[in-house]
C-alpha cells in the first residue's frame, strides 16, 4: 500500500490547486486577530469593494454563536447562498489550524453550489495572538489586530504577528483616543515581521479597506497566473 | 495489519472534526443532568451502552465487509433524530476525508463516490479500519470510546470539570468499553446470515429528543 496522496479520487481532499473536475480553485484568504479586532467589518468591506469584479463567497467560524455570518447577512454583503457558518465546538483555532475538516467542506461546498468561484474569504473567530490558519485551509491568511488593544502587540509578536501573510492594524482613527502611539507599532511590526507587509487602515475613513483589497487583488492576480 | 494504526485512528487529535461535537453533553448540561464527574460517568454509561452499542455494531459490520449502503439505511432506521442524522453524516463525511488522505485506497474513494455528502460515521469508521488495516473488534473499539470520549472531553470545556476526573470516568469505563466491543463484534458477525435486522437498535430517547432541541438553540457552544 503507497500511502502518499492520491490525486484521482472523488472529491477534493485538501489543499490541490485542482478541483476534481480539473478547473482551479478558488483562491482562499484566511482572516484571524483578536476578539473584535475588526475581523468581519474587513470582510464585510473587502465583498463591498470586490463583489463587482469577482465572484466570492465567505466562511466563518464562530465561538459559540452565528453572529458573524449573520452581521454579513443582515448587511446583504452578499446573497445568503455565498456565506456558510461552521460550528467550531468553543475552538476557532482548531477549526482553522489542526482539525480543517469541517472548514474544507463548508468552502468545497460553497465553490460546487455557487461556483466557479475567485475567492474564498474564511474569517476565524476571534482567539488569541497564536491561532493561525493550516496551509491545508487556506494560501494566505491576514492577522487583524487593533490599535485600541494596546500598541505593544506588534512588540509582542506572536505566530499570527510575525508570519502571517499581511498584517493589518486597524482603527487607526481611534489611536488618539486611546493614546496608542502608530510610528511606534509600525517600527515594531516591521522588525517583527522581516519585510511581510503591513497595512494600518480605519474603516470609518475614506480611504477604508483599499490598502488590503489591493493586496487581495495582488495575490488573486499571483493566483490565476 | 499493524495494531500502532488503532492508536492513530482512536487518538482525540484524529482531524476528523469530532472536536466540534459534544454527543449531547452540552444539552445534557444545560438541563442539569450532568453536573459533575459522577453525573458525567452516569452519562456516558448510558450512552455507551445504547449509541456506543449501535456504533460499535455498524463499525463492526462495516469493517467486517457488509455493504455500507446496507449499514447507512441501518443507521438511519436507529436515528430517530433528524439533527442526529445530519451530525453523524457530516462526521462521516469529515471522516472519510481524513481517511481518504491517511490511507488512501479504492474502496474509500468508492464509498466518497457513492456518499458524496457522507455516510453514518460509524459506517465509515468500519470501512477506514479495513483499510487502516484493522479489524471489526479494532473498529468496534474505536467507535465504542468515541462514543465516551466525545462527551468527557466536551463536559471539561463546558463545566470546567477537572480534566483529571473526567478522565479517570473513562478510565473506570474499560471493562464495559470490552464487553461492548464484544457484543458489537458478536452481532456484527450475525450479519452475514441474518442481515442487518440482527445488529442491536437500543436507543436512548433523551439523546434524541435532547439532539433536536439543541439544534434549535441560537447560542451553543458544540455543533451537536
Ligand atoms: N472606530 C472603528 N471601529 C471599527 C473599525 N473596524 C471595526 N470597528 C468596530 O469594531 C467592532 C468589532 O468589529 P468586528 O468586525 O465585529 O470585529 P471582529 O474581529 O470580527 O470580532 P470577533 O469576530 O467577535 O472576534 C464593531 O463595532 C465595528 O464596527 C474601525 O476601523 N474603526
Ligand atoms: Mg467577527
Amino acid at each position: 500500500m503507497h500511502l502518499d496522496h492520491t490525486h484521482d479520487g472523488p472529491a477534493a481532499l485538501g489543499a490541490d490547486a485542482r478541483r476534481p473536475d480539473g478547473t482551479r480553485r478558488a483562491l482562499r484568504i484566511g482572516l484571524g486577530g483578536p476578539v473584535g479586532s475588526g475581523k468581519t467589518a474587513t470582510v464585510a468591506a473587502l465583498c463591498r469593494a470586490l463583489r463587482e469584479e469577482l465572484s466570492l463567497a465567505v466562511v466563518t467560524n464562530d465561538i459559540y454563536t452565528r453572529e458573524d455570518a449573520e452581521f454579513l447577512l443582515r448587511h446583504a454583503v452578499l446573497p445568503p447562498e455565498r456565506i456558510t457558518a461552521v460550528e467550531t465546538g468553543a475552538c476557532p483555532h482548531t477549526a482553522i489550524r489542526d482539525d480543517i475538516s469541517a472548514n474544507l467542506e463548508a468552502v468545497e461546498d460553497l465553490e460546487d453550489e455557487t461556483g466557479p468561484l475567485d475567492l474564498v474569504l474564511v474569517e476565524s473567530g476571534g482567539d488569541n495572538l497564536t491561532a493561525t490558519f493550516s496551509k491545508g485551509l487556506v494560501d494566505a491568511q491576514i492577522f487583524v489586530i487593533d490599535v485600541a488593544g494596546g500598541d505593544d502587540i506588534p512588540r509582542k509578536g506572536g505566530p499570527g504577528v510575525t508570519t502571517a501573510d499581511l498584517l493589518v492594524v486597524n482603527k487607526t482613527d481611534l489611536a488618539p483616543y486611546v493614546g496608542s502611539d502608530l510610528g511606534r507599532m509600525a517600527a515594531d511590526a516591521e522588525a517583527q515581521r522581516g519585510g511581510l507587509p503591513v497595512v494600518f487602515q480605519s474603516l470609518r475613513s475614506e480611504t477604508g479597506v483599499a490598502d488590503v483589497a489591493a493586496w487581495v487583488r495582488a495575490r488573486l492576480a499571483a493566483w490565476t497566473a | 495489519m499493524s495494531r500502532a494504526a488503532l492508536l492513530v485512528l482512536a487518538d482525540g487529535r484524529f482531524p476528523a472534526g469530532g472536536h466540534a461535537h459534544s454527543g449531547g453533553a452540552e444539552e445534557a448540561v444545560k438541563a442539569g443532568r450532568v453536573t459533575d464527574a459522577a453525573s458525567l460517568a452516569d452519562f456516558c454509561r448510558g450512552r455507551l451502552h445504547t449509541t456506543g452499542l449501535v456504533s460499535a455494531s455498524l463499525a463492526a459490520a462495516a469493517a467486517a465487509g457488509t455493504d455500507p449502503a446496507a449499514l447507512d439505511a441501518a443507521a438511519d432506521a436507529r436515528t430517530p433524530s433528524p439533527a442526529l442524522r445530519t451530525a453523524a453524516r457530516r462526521l462521516g463525511r469529515q471522516l472519510l476525508r481524513a481517511a481518504r488522505a491517511t490511507w488512501p485506497g479504492a474502496e474509500l474513494d468508492a464509498l466518497a463516490r457513492r456518499f458524496p455528502k457522507g455516510a453514518h460515521q460509524p459506517v465509515v469508521l468500519g470501512l477506514v479500519a479495513r483499510a487502516a488495516g484493522l479489524g471489526p473488534l479494532d473498529a468496534a473499539y474505536c467507535a465504542a470510546y468515541e462514543s465516551v470520549s466525545g462527551p468527557a472531553t466536551a463536559t471539561v470545556r463546558l463545566l470546567s470539570l477537572d480534566p483529571f476526573d473526567a478522565t479517570a470516568v473513562l478510565a473506570r469505563l474499560a471493562p464495559e468499553l470490552d464487553r461492548v466491543a464484544d457484543r458489537a463484534v458478536e452481532a456484527a458477525r450475525r450479519v452475514a446470515d441474518e442481515g442487518v435486522d440482527a445488529l442491536p437498535a437500543a436507543s436512548a430517547p433523551l439523546l434524541e429528543t435532547g439532539a433536536q432541541a439543541h439544534a434549535g438553540w441560537p447560542v451553543r457552544l458544540f455543533a451537536s
